[in-house]
């Protein structure tokens, strides 16, 4: 089974500066991992290496089975991104910015309103412009769209920020059914990880580099691990076929 | 730019070594020098061999010797033109000067885009090569103008008239200095490529707009007196003959500016490429210094323990911190014995798995 | 691709729909140009006249910065263009929507200059084909060339002031034939018209083809 992200001393430049100094990943299909670590170490840009929107200069980079180090723009499609901002139009209503996000994605309308539903987004809501939310209410649209899309790997950026404890069981529970479902969710936070009840794994970084790997989560890792592969064979799992340094690392 | 033959010469033995390979001596001695190169995409600098250098210097010395000859012969040894008596030896260097701005260095400048953004020859050679193509081209469209001038006063009586070519010529020049805006916005020695690349084909593809409108136009402008569509030139004998060496030795002067220029560029991107090496340390050492420092309950042997998926290398990068004093190593340890632990490991997770 | 492409346009115009910048802004900024030419020309008509065809078009140049920094402006949102590359957009689809949005209000624009122009400086139409043709390709040109552009400089902090003075060269050409066949169009003058329209049409396939080919590096550029 490839996985879902492989990462390998892979390293990432803004500008002059390396954000991503040497990262070595994996992560397989259906597991849930949060990201730790200090401002600045490359959270938000291992993040988005992983969206295909930072190039990878050096290293191996794998996510999905497209080779990111070749054409960054296949993996786009098949992930979704929540950054910092919420990445909305402002002049836009809150249900067009949700069918804009979902129809660029070439997904069907039918999941909108259930996403939205779920994200507390009803009644005079929906027709709100997007410009005169709140920030923790642009972050609920921004989940809505996200879940509505249903991606193969969720790319979470600080989620928790400026959501309410309703907000963040609602979030919760939108990780737990992804990875139920056979999603990858990969998220950065900077909460601790026990508040996260479907987190697998925690990697935390430092300096672009990653530090530390620990495995945490209820279950011990074999039957989890079963289970997720289960879950990938039934459900809707990474594409298969991972390019031939992928396939060797892990078979 | 250097217009002078003779200052090539210090730039040539010393200046390369020490700007690759001595620049920060730790750094760049031990193992990030690899990384450093590892991390540019394929066209990295190298210093030039003497081949190459002895070639421009060649082709330097030519173009001063043709360009010698062409003003001799042209001011002394051919007839003035019956029209335009004396005025008309301009034309052995206004139009060579105006065929290698308009086609020599906009064509270079395009094909190099071209082969930048064209995934399989991308090369930071071409954007290189693109911007000092572009570079040297602004300083001969401005020449253009200024002979153009020159000649147009006596001919037309006005120092500017607003004809097409004229006119064309100077918009061609504001598309360059445009362009050469862009390449000053800070950025990324990548995304700054792409967009020059971008913006170089954009411009360039008004190029033969341009030419196409000089036929339309019909006005004050000579005819394109060489590029005629039936291929006879309206010039004839000695004349022609110093034509002729007047375009060689115009592009034998561009040929030479564009090497020039182009070493420039190579020279300031090898720098640029060895501050990188020196802020990947850094950064590096900043990661080890948190993750050695937080060690929370034992970091490397709690990832070790669970670690059915440890990341590999970082215990071994301690380690070998431990072993080698010397600040390059742990690079070089990881990334040479990190991979084959890699696939130990992740294998070993996989059969696990399974 | 044509797909995408609608997708975004319709986008962009139901923004321009809700916030209204260019009815209210760019438009009269391109009715301010004439009658700032008006005042530099002087009273009389004549020059106003002759000239007309020219002003009108260098009117429509300066909106059309306007216009495409508008465009630009709508995706500067926190994270929007990330949130535009992550989506699965087609990226020429993504060019072809812009320009396609900008060209529509260009259009916009310029049937109110038009007016403008025949009744503050008096200018009379003698071939009304002959006007909505070379405009209409003019327009392709501009919008093609400014979305260029516009995306090229998209993450630039100079962009206000990098952007006009690499848009307006390009589209210089765009300035002669349109007056040129504006001319000709409003009887002010000038031969046969058609070679004008012609280079119009080049200018406006060339930089359609050029942006549909290079969407994709012009979207990293950003």
């Amino acid at each position: 089974m490839p996985p879902a992200v492989l990462l390998r001393a892979a390293v990432a430049l803004t500008g002059r500066f390396p954000a991503l100094a040497g990262v070595d990943l994996d992560v397989a299909a259906g597991e849930v991992v949060v990201l730790e670590g200090p401002n600045g170490a490359g959270k938000t840009s291992l993040l988005r290496v992983c969206a295909g929107l930072l190039p990878v200069t050096a290293g191996e980079a794998v996510v999905l089975g497209c080779d990111l180090r070749r054409d960054r723009s296949a993996v786009r499609r098949k992930v979704g991104l929540l950054g910092h901002g919420a990445a909305l139009y402002d002049d836009l209503t809150v249900v067009e910015n949700v069918r804009f996000a979902v129809r660029a994605a070439g997904g069907a309308s039918g999941g909108i309103d259930a996403a939205l539903e779920r994200l507390g987004l009803t009644g005079r809501l929906r027709r709100t412009p997007a410009g005169r939310l709140s920030a923790g209410q642009r972050r609920r649209v921004a989940l809505a769209a996200l879940a509505a899309r249903a991606p193969a790997l969720w790319l979470l950026d600080e989620p928790h920020a400026a959501l309410d404890r309703e907000g963040r069981d609602v979030l919760a529970g939108l990780v737990s059914e992804a990875a139920a479902g056979g999603a990858t969710v990969v998220l950065a936070s900077h909460e601790p990880a026990a508040s996260l009840p479907r987190a697998d794994r925690v990697v935390t970084l430092a300096g672009g580099r990653v530090v530390a790997d620990e495995r945490v989560g209820p279950a011990p890792a074999r039957p989890a691990v079963l289970a997720d592969v289960v879950a990938v064979a039934a459900g809707a799992g990474a594409p298969a076929g991972a390019p031939g340094a992928g396939g060797a690392h892990v078979a | 730019m250097t217009g002078v033959p003779g200052v090539d010469a210090p730039v040539v033995p010393g200046v390369d070594a020490p700007v690759v390979h001595d620049v920060d001596a730790p750094m760049a001695r031990g193992v990030d020098a690899p990384v450093a190169h590892d991390v540019a995409m394929p066209g990295a600098p190298r210093p030039w061999g003497p081949v190459a250098t002895w070639t421009v210097r060649a082709m330097g010395v030519a173009a001063v010797v043709c360009t010698a000859l062409t003003v001799w012969l042209g001011l002394w040894v051919t007839p003035p033109d019956a029209v335009q008596h004396d005025l008309v030896r301009l034309v052995y260097l206004h139009p060579p000067i105006a065929w290698v701005a308009l086609y020599l260095a906009f064509g270079t400048a395009g094909l190099a885009s071209v082969l930048w953004l064209w995934p399989r020859t991308r090369s930071a050679l071409w954007d290189r090569l693109a911007a000092a193509a572009v570079e040297v081209g602004t300083v001969f469209t401005a020449l253009t103008l200024v002979t153009g001038s020159i000649w147009g006063r006596p001919t037309w009586g006005v120092w500017w008239a607003w004809d097409a070519r004229l006119t064309s010529t100077a918009l061609l020049l504001v598309l360059q200095l445009g362009y050469l805006a862009l390449r000053r916005v800070p950025g990324d020695p990548d995304t700054r490529a792409r967009r020059c690349a971008v913006a170089a084909l954009v411009t360039a593809a008004d190029v033969p707009i341009v030419h196409f409108s000089v036929v339309w136009w019909r006005t004050l402008h000579q005819q394109a007196t060489v590029l005629n569509a039936n291929l006879s030139p309206t010039i004839h004998g000695s004349m022609a003959w110093t034509l002729l060496l007047g375009f060689v030795a115009v592009t034998l002067a561009f040929g030479w500016m564009l090497a020039v220029r182009y070493r420039i560029e190579a020279l300031s991107a090898a720098a640029e490429e060895a501050e990188l090496g020196a802020a990947l340390a850094e950064r590096r050492a900043e990661g080890l210094a948190v993750g050695s420092g937080a060690a929370p309950a034992g970091g490397p042997d709690t990832a070790l323990l669970h670690g059915a998926l440890a990341t590999a290398g970082q215990p071994q990068a301690t380690d070998a911190e431990a072993l080698c004093p010397d600040a390059g190593h742990p690079v070089a340890v990881e990334s040479d014995a990190g991979q084959p632990a890699a696939v130990r490991l992740g294998s070993a997770a996989a059969e696990r798995a399974q | 691709m044509w797909r995408d492409a609608a997708l975004v346009a319709g986008k962009d115009l139901r923004i321009e729909l809700r916030s209204r910048v260019v009815l209210h802004q760019v438009i009269p900024f391109g009715v301010l140009v004439l009658l700032l030419f008006a005042l530099a020309l002087g009273p009389d008509r004549r020059p106003m006249v002759q000239a007309a065809p020219g002003l009108f078009w260098v009117a429509v140049l300066f909106a059309t910065v306007l216009a495409v920094q508008r465009s630009v402006a709508v995706e500067s949102g926190d994270g929007v263009r990330d949130g535009l590359r992550v989506s699965g957009l087609d990226p020429a689809g993504v060019f072809l929507g812009k320009a396609a949005a900008i060209g529509a209000q260009l259009l916009a624009l310029e049937v109110l200059l038009t007016g403008g122009v025949l009744v503050l400086y008096g200018a009379q139409v003698r071939s009304y084909g002959a006007l909505l043709t070379s405009a209409v390709f003019a327009t392709a040109g501009l919008a093609a060339a400014g979305t260029i552009y516009g995306t090229l400089s998209a993450g630039m902090r100079v962009r206000e002031t990098l952007l006009p003075f690499l848009l307006l060269p390009v589209t210089a050409p765009v300035l002669l034939a349109g007056t040129r066949a504006w001319q000709v169009a409003l009887g002010a003058g000038g031969s046969a018209g058609d070679p004008w329209v012609r280079l119009l049409v080049v200018f406006a396939a060339v930089y359609l083809a050029l942006g549909v080919a290079m969407a994709g590096a012009l979207q990293e550029a950003a």
